[in-house]
This record gives structure tokens, sequence and C-alpha cells, in this order.
């Protein structure tokens, strides 16, 4: 049966050689819309995807708002069956429902779907999410609660498990190759894209389909953020004010919710078919604060290495970046010690750059952030414009001398690119990419 | 067609996402609605939900068409 196994990969004796990575398709499902290009047009334009909470009633919780991904009949709501069958539509947690639909997008964009059997063995998914299907263990629980273990459903395990975007979206298209999932918080989505683009740098697979997912707005996920301090609750009445990265009265993040699923290509596979080349993946760096579980470190030594890293990797020099997609929640300590660790680490160089925080209009996709916003820095090359860090009326101290982007879009020349993310326990992640002539 | 068998045959739509057409009293709820074992499992729950009877699971090892569900239903509903 070895024809069974599939092709093998290129000569694994002798010297190993680095492949490059090209992003080729990209898939979105967001609070400002479920597309790409609706998406980004609502983000340029400075819409707020920020509503009080409708998926249940938060009328005793101290945070009673949220960025939800709009219902189908929204101008730009979301059609889960569009991609996603009834059957697996009731089985699984909204959080697999965004990711399948977003690397649907991914693959279509990137003219994909039709991949030959041998292809497919060296295509693979590495999508995570930060918390998986909180709402369904939660609903669950009340079944197991009230009705006994025989009412809890056969499909409860599979619904919920984080590694399911991935496993769900190579059974619907066939991938046969890595099957990944990465579960590091809110820096998920990063080091899912990372870690899938050296999967195909060390020729483990051709095409991955990289990034994170999360759909954690139910009362358990709200109230559990809320109690750890996290959540904004001073903005109720004005929802859309309420995530303001960078701003004096920021209080916390307001939670968001989506999936951005990018494909990724090795750059060779992606020329010789003639694909659209959006960027280049360039660097990846990875850290841990080693300090607290939710604090993140006070001297933002964590964020540092990764970016360091990131950029050591890339071989840019830091003028090269134009853009940097900051993790900038909106919490009291975390925006500034980032903005912190950036200055240190650019140093001069922050005078040509620009640097915001699109948490600010689609509020903090948790595990699905560092896919999303990728996503956004990419499209910021291709259109020349970076989106506005909303809200940022009066910047804190800290934040002079950076072009935070406040209010409005900009339009700028966006060679190159760093996206950071942060997660609770201390994980970080940065990428740099750059844009392809 | 009996109180019951429409009863079944929503469930059966519902929670398969198959036509309605589709759901005649032959139907094999694997070969030709495209469950599988887990699928049954969950109709099951929904039937004994429904009609409030207790399927013990080997009568629901039994149960494979639509036909059979309701037959065991007629028979052991209050």
């Amino acid at each position: 049966m070895i024809e069974k196994d599939g092709p093998r990969a290129g000569p694994m004796d002798g010297e190993f050689h680095m492949r490059r990575v090209v992003v080729t398709g990209l898939g979105l499902v967001t609070p400002l819309g479920a597309e790409v290009e609706t998406a980004w047009k609502n983000l340029i334009a400075g819409k707020s995807g920020a509503g009080p909470i409708t998926r249940f009633d938060a009328t005793d919780y101290k945070c009673r708002i949220a960025c939800e991904v709009k219902p189908a009949d929204h101008e730009y709501g979301f059609d889960p069956y569009k991609r996603v069958d009834h059957k697996i539509q009731r089985q699984v947690d909204p959080f697999i429902i965004f990711g399948i639909d977003a690397a649907g997008q991914a693959l279509e964009d990137a003219g994909l779907t039709d991949m030959s059997e041998e292809e497919r063995y060296r295509a693979g998914c590495s999508i995570g999410a930060g918390i998986g299907g909180l709402p369904g263990i939660e609903s669950e629980s009340l079944v197991l609660d009230r009705k006994g273990p025989s009412r809890v459903s056969p499909h409860f395990v599979h619904g919920r498990l984080i590694n399911l975007i991935s496993g769900q979206v190579s059974i619907k298209y066939g991938l046969m190759g890595p099957n990944h999932a990465v579960v590091t918080a809110c820096s998920t989505g990063a080091h899912s894209i990372g870690d899938a683009a050296r999967m195909i740098a060390m020729d483990d697979a051709d095409v991955m389909l990289a990034g994170g997912a999360e759909g954690a707005i139910c009362p358990i996920g709200i109230a559990g953020f809320a109690q750890a301090r996290a959540l904004s609750t001073n903005f109720n009445d004005t929802p859309e004010k309420g995530s303001r990265p960078y701003d004096r009265d920021r209080d916390g993040f307001v939670m968001g919710e989506g999936a951005g699923v990018v494909c990724l290509e090795e750059y060779e596979h992606a020329k010789a078919r003639g694909a659209k080349i959006y960027a280049e993946v360039i660097g990846y760096g990875l850290s841990g604060d080693a300090y607290h579980v939710t604090a993140p470190h006070p001297e933002g030594s964590g964020a540092y290495r990764s970016m360091e890293m990131a950029m050591r990797k890339s071989g840019l020099s830091l003028a090269d970046i134009d853009y940097v997609n900051a993790h900038g929640t909106s919490t009291p300590l975390g925006d500034e010690l980032e903005l912190g660790a950036v200055r240190r680490l650019f140093g001069p160089a922050l005078d040509g750059m620009s640097m915001s925080s699109t948490k600010s209009a689609i509020g903090h996709l948790l595990g699905g952030a560092g896919a999303v916003e990728s996503i956004f820095c990419i499209l910021a090359m291709r259109d020349s414009i970076v989106p506005p860090t909303l809200n940022l009326d009066n910047p804190s101290e800290n934040c002079a001398g950076v072009d935070l982007v406040p209010h409005v879009a900009k339009e700028r020349k966006v060679r190159a690119i760093l996206n950071n993310s942060f997660g609770f326990g201390g994980t970080n992640a940065s990428l740099v990419m750059k844009a392809i002539d | 067609m009996s109180d019951t068998a429409d009863r079944v045959k929503k469930i059966v739509v519902e929670n398969l996402g198959v036509e309605a057409e589709k759901v005649t009293e032959d139907a094999s709820f694997i070969d030709d609605l495209g469950a599988d074992s887990l699928d049954i499992v969950e109709l099951v729950m929904a039937f004994e939900e429904e009609f409030g009877v207790e399927i013990p699971d080997d009568a629901a090892e039994k149960i494979t068409t639509v036909k059979d569900a309701i037959t065991y239903i007629d028979e052991h509903k209050g």
C-alpha cells in the first residue's frame, strides 16, 4: 500500500535549504464583514463593529458590549450556509464555523480548490483558536446538570475541540498534509501562520491554510474575562467607544469573534502556477515572558525579544518596516508596555513608521486576532493605506512621537510590516512580511 | 401518514440537514441519508425527547431505517 502514503518530499540527506513562503489567498469573518473586501472597506472607513451583546441577556454583566459577527440579514453579516453544511453547523461551536468559512475563502482566493490527489498530500492546515468551544461547553454542562449524562450530545467533544477547524477543513477539501492547531491564547493566529510558514520552509508541505478563529461571546466567556479584569466596563452605553487602545480612558478590551485564514504557499510552487502573490512571510519571532499568567512583563521584555527575533530572521533593517499592527488590546497595562518595547527596538526608525491597533474597530478576536490582523497588514501593503486606531482622543503620555494613526486611515507606502500578538501565559509572537514587486 | 411518522421525519430533516423528499420510510440513515454512527446516537436521543420513550442501546442498534424508528416508537410510546 505504499502508494497510499503519498509522494515523498525532497531528499532529506545532505544540506537543508529553507524555502521561501508567500501568501496567495485570504479569508476573513469579522464583526465588520464576512469576506475580505467588505471587512477591509469598513475598517478603512473607520467603522466600529462594536455594539450591545445580543447573543444572550447581558443585563446583569459588568461588561455588556462586544464586537459580534453580524447575522446573515445584516448589511455585512455572515451567512454560515455559504460554506458549512447544516448538519455540521448543528454539531460544532461558532469558532469552527467561522474557521471553516474563512479557510474556504482563502483556498478559493488562492485558486486551489481543485488540487490533484498528489498536490493534496502536500497541502495542510494550521488553524487554531485561543479558547475553543466555550459556548458549547457551557450549554452542554447545563444539559448534563439538568437532564443527566445520557442527554449530552454525541458530538459534544469533537464539536468543541480546537483542532477541529483544521480537522473539518482537511476533510472538506481533502488536504492530507500536516494537520496542526496552535493554542496560545491571543497569540494563536500569529503562531499558526509562523508555524505553518516554517512547515513549508522546511519542506513538510507546499500549501498550508493557516490562521485562527474564536467565538467565545457567551455568558461564561464574558463573565470569566470580566472577572479577570480584562474587559472594558465603562462604555456599556456607548459600545463603539469601548475599544480605545493608547487612549487615556481605556479600561480593557472589547471581545470580538470571527476568523482569519491565509493560504501560504511555497514561492516556486506559487510562481509556477501563476498565482496572485500578496506578500512574502520573511520573519517569525517567538518568546515567553516567564513572568505572570495575565500581566505582561513590566519591561515588555518578551514583546521586545519576539519582535527582535522576527526582524533578525527577516534580514530587513528596522527602517524598512512601514507599518506595525500592534497587539494593542486597549488594556491599561499592555498597550504602553508594547509601545515601550517597539520604541526601544526601533529607536530612530520609529519616525518613518505608522502603528495602529485594529482592535479599536473589530475588538479582540483572541485566537483569531493575529491572523485577521496579518490580513489587514497584507491589504495595507496592497492598497498603500494603513487602518486607523479608533477612539484615540487623548493619547497616553508615553505615546508621544509615534504615529498611531488616530481616527482616520492614512494613505502611505507600505513595503513591509510587523504584526504583534501577545497572549495569557506570557506567550508572544511576531511576524514580518513584505510586499513582492 | 401517521403522526409519529411526521414527527420522526421532521427530526431527521433537521438533524441530518437532508431534503424532506429523501426521508422516505424505507430510507436507511447511513446508506441513504448520509448519517454516521454518532448521528444515529443523536437521532435516537432526539426521538427519546420528542416521544418520551426510552430506547436502550441494543434496541437503538437495530434502528437503521426511518421505518424502524417509527415502528419502535409506535410500539413503545405511552
